[in-house]
């Protein structure tokens, strides 16, 4: 589906109109293609205090083939900044922050990264520090919202002794593949993280299992992960079974045509998995419905339907793989999707709501008993995607909602698969009970 | 030179769209759409894209002649390797486990370690031929080299000649469709209305139950919107039967009605057979083996025996090859025609005269415990495309014989046009 008001704000004619009339001007988003470089330009690197993260920072660009350039005096355009605000103790500590950023984000090219990496505010006792390290917070989202031309801008919290895990959150913030995440704040912990990875094909040899992978958001990531080097069982719905032997075809993969709220779903995917795979290394619950009513007037089977397919189910087929013997192999990944809807709540939607916010208490809950047995759960939340669904909205209702975030247009299906599919990496183990939104920093549930 | 030794082949699992009813769902799709979207579901459910199978064998009963070359050309246009080899068989509706037994066989002998057996029918798209008289004609036309040798074949064409001449559901040597032949044998053997009724409600019942246990998740793919079968009637019942009219035979006796006996049907099915170790070393299921198969003919014509009967005689030929009785299956699967067709072929089994004297044997085969028979549901309710039934009989059947462990027994009995009968075995 083309964005024409994008595609005319970047036009000959439509560059002068929009600037004339101080209209929104969304840029042409930088995705992800295979073989692309991490950065397409010079990256720099700065310090708020004594941060321990800036030699590691620049190691891993470098090892990327990215240009570290000096923050001082150049002028060349800047592709990202990176900020180590580890080292705040104070609000005191924050000009720094300050005085290395603004010089640097008048260098930023369009599709710029900003990635700033603070420690938890949580994981202090003195009441300055946590101000000062919860102010990165603000200071980020604001950023965020300041940037145009496709530029983002997140943060990462790198509790003490999670610092080898921040290398897949780099990677991921600041390529193509995070084009429409923006204002997020992700928090790593400590795990047992593989040597090497095969940045190319960082799930070469796993087993993933989609649900919902016959159309839209699914078969996005169907295809992302099948990208990445997965074998992608697909599973859907029965009567979306042409549809989901299609995209099976098409990725190389295999169609499982289940729905997911039968009794016996779960155990027949786990024997599925057990017998023509011997296990499986990333589950991806993305099967969701919608069936929108005011709560007054909405009827048990509306409310019922929506939590057995978005809630219910999730949690008895993740609890049914951790039962199951030798069915999760090492290092194993379950990826949620919830939405903004169940952060910020939407008028029409209190059954998709609370099912979406469901699953994000899920992930938090489960997220302990994974890191023990060396796996990682995590939730993403998209905001306005563009897809068969949203086409189908009215003109207006449709414009306003995709325009309303920092990117001032919707998301694409693969934008949410990127997320996912970096979720399920092996390197990403340190990301753990973690919501990711990806919603270009929707105004709505911000 | 020594030849390998046989092995059985397994039935790893089948696909099959579901049967839409004629002229209905898939009235624009050909043979060639139909047989195609069943190779790519199975091709999907177990990962085969790009893949080079041993064979593919199915076929279609009714064909268009430019469907020559049916099942290459629906391989080329599946996601298989193109360099997966294909040949078509017609042995009316005997065609699919036909398909099925000589994929089984190349299997066994070694020859392939791979194959898909399927078959496809419709009679919405069906082949019009022009008129035999214009035929003729327009071939002489064709011939003709000079302008009065054109002028003189033009010449013979009439306004009667443009009536087509319509494919139609009958025996080209007695002129009786097969309802009528069915109708004759039902009489034969003093096969009731009530009867037939009563194994038509069961047909419809046991296939609903079926789709609600989610038994046919992994054997279907939908298919141009259609997600089941569209005859079936979940809610048929005895009642609601009573009140039709006969449509095959005449007068006081005929029992024969629109509902016991099959529509005519669209569809395709086919099944991946292959060696135990091709499957193992893919990961794959063996939900059966295809122990062994028969086939056999009658002489409907001259001989007085019933069209669809053949069966009847296929059975202890097989039945003493593998030093088994009639008894000693644990599901039956008797192709549903006609509700009275199986009820015939059941009957003929337990009649100490025809067993004797027919059959040559010295005691009846005895009979069959009807609650193993069609326990999934048969023809009567998902409908009856010619040669996609075979296919379907045998993935449901592997897999209902699967699901109740190893070592069961399942027996397939299939009639067909001209005479024949092909029936088989299967065991988990």
């Amino acid at each position: 589906m083309s964005d024409w008001y994008r595609d005319f704000a970047n036009s000959g004619v439509g560059t002068t109109v929009t600037r004339q009339l101080g209209l929104p001007r969304p840029a042409v988003l930088r995705r992800h293609t295979p073989g692309d470089p991490l950065l397409p330009g010079p990256a720099v690197v700065g310090s708020a205090g004594a941060g321990r993260l800036r030699e590691e920072l620049i190691s891993l660009l470098t090892a990327a083939g990215v240009t570290v350039s000096s923050p001082a005096a150049d002028t060349e355009k800047l592709a990202a900044v990176l900020l180590d605000a580890t080292g705040v103790t104070g609000p005191a500590d924050l000009a720094s922050a300050h005085d290395f950023l603004a010089p640097a984000l008048k260098r930023l090219r369009p599709n710029g990264r900003v990635l700033v990496f603070g420690d938890p505010p949580s994981e202090t006792s003195s009441p300055a520090q946590s101000a000062a390290r919860q102010a990165l917070d603000g200071l980020v989202r604001s950023i965020g919202k300041e940037l145009r031309a496709g530029a983002t801008a997140n943060l990462v919290f790198v509790p003490v002794g999670a610092e080898a895990s921040i290398a897949s959150p780099v990677r991921f913030f600041l390529s193509g593949r995070s084009a429409y995440v923006d204002g997020q704040v992700v928090t790593v912990s400590a795990a047992q993280l593989p040597p090497a990875e095969d940045v190319a094909h960082p799930l070469a040899g796993k087993v993933a299992v989609v649900t919902g992978a016959a159309r839209g958001i699914g078969a996005a990531i169907a295809r992302t992960i099948a990208r990445d080097g997965a074998h992608v069982v697909a599973v859907d719905v029965p009567a979306a079974g042409q549809a989901l032997a299609d995209v099976a075809n098409e990725i190389g993969g295999t169609a499982l045509q289940l729905d997911i709220t039968a009794p016996d779903a779960a155990t027949r995917l786990v024997d599925h998995l057990r017998e023509r795979h011997g296990g499986v290394d990333v589950v991806v619950h993305n099967a969701g419905i919608t069936r929108d009513k005011l709560l007054v007037n909405m009827d048990t089977a509306r409310w019922n339907s929506v939590m057995a397919v978005n809630l219910q189910a999730q949690l008895d087929i993740t609890q049914a793989l951790l039962d199951a013997d030798g069915v999760l192999r090492d290092g194993f990944r379950v990826v949620c999707v919830s939405s903004t809807s169940g952060i910020a709540g939407n008028r029409g939607q209190t059954n998709y709501a609370a099912s979406k916010a469901g699953i994000i208490g899920m992930v938090r809950a489960y997220a302990p008993e994974f890191a023990t047995r060396g796996g990682a759960i995590n939730a993403v939340a998209p905001g306005f995607i563009v897809t068969e669904m949203t086409a189908k909205m009215p003109f207006a209702t449709r414009e306003v909602g995709s325009r309303i975030n920092s990117m001032q247009q919707g998301g694409l299906p693969v934008d949410v698969a990127e997320t996912i599919a970096w979720l399920a990496q092996p390197g990403s183990g340190g990301v753990n009970g973690q919501t990711v939104r990806v919603c270009g920093q929707s105004m709505v549930g911000a | 030179m020594t030849r390998p030794d046989t092995r059985t082949a397994a039935i790893v699992g089948g696909n099959r769209i579901p049967f839409a009813r004629s002229n209905s769902a898939y009235a624009r799709a050909s043979n060639q759409d139909m047989l195609t979207a069943t190779l790519d579901g199975l091709v999907a459910r177990f990962g085969l894209q790009d893949q080079t199978v041993g064979e593919v064998v199915a076929g279609a009963v009714l064909k268009h002649s430019r469907d020559f070359n049916l099942t290459r050309e629906s391989v080329l246009g599946s996601r298989l390797s193109a360099s997966t080899p294909a040949y078509d068989v017609q042995q009316a509706c005997g065609t699919g486990l036909e398909a099925a037994v000589l994929v089984a066989n190349k299997i066994a002998l070694g020859q392939i370690e791979s194959g898909i057996a399927g078959g496809v029918d419709t009679t919405s798209d069906a082949p019009l031929a022009v008129n035999e008289d214009l035929r003729h004609a327009l071939i002489a036309l064709n011939n003709a080299t000079t302008l009065q040798q054109r002028l003189k074949a033009i010449s013979a064409i009439r306004p009667g000649q443009l009536a087509p001449d319509i494919p139609r559901n009958v025996e080209p040597r007695t002129g009786l469709s097969m309802g009528e032949h069915a109708a004759i044998t039902a009489k034969e053997w003093g096969v009731t209305r009530e009867s037939q009724d009563e194994l038509t409600v069961a047909s419809h019942q046991h296939l609903a139950a079926a789709y609600d246990r989610g038994f046919f998740d992994d054997l279907m793919t939908p298919f141009l919107g259609l997600t089941r079968d569209q005859n079936l009637r979940p809610e048929s019942s005895l009642e609601k039967l009573a009140t039709l009219r006969p449509v095959f035979g005449k007068g006081e006796g005929a029992t024969m009605t629109a509902a016991n006996s099959t529509p005519l049907t669209d569809g395709a099915s086919a099944v991946l057979l292959a060696s135990d170790e091709w499957a193992a070393a893919r990961g794959l299921p063996v939900l059966a083996h295809l122990v062994d198969a028969q086939t056999a003919a009658v002489d409907y014509v001259h001989g007085g025996e019933g069209l669809l009967m053949a069966p009847a005689y296929a059975m202890p030929v097989m039945l003493a090859r593998n030093g088994l009785t009639l008894q000693d299956f644990d599901l039956y699967e008797i192709h549903e025609a006609f509700a009275s067709t199986v009820l015939s072929t059941m009957a003929a089994w337990e009649d100490p005269a025809f067993c004797t004297e027919r059959l040559g044997l010295d005691a009846p085969l005895g009979s069959i415990d009807r609650s193993k028979l069609n326990v999934n549901g048969s023809s009567l309710a998902a409908g009856h495309p010619f040669a996609a039934t075979g296919g379907r009989i045998v993935a449901s059947l592997a897999k209902a014989l699967h699901e109740m462990g190893p070592g069961k027994r399942g027996l397939i009995s299939i009639c067909a046009a001209g005479g024949q009968g092909v029936v088989a075995i299967l065991e988990s």
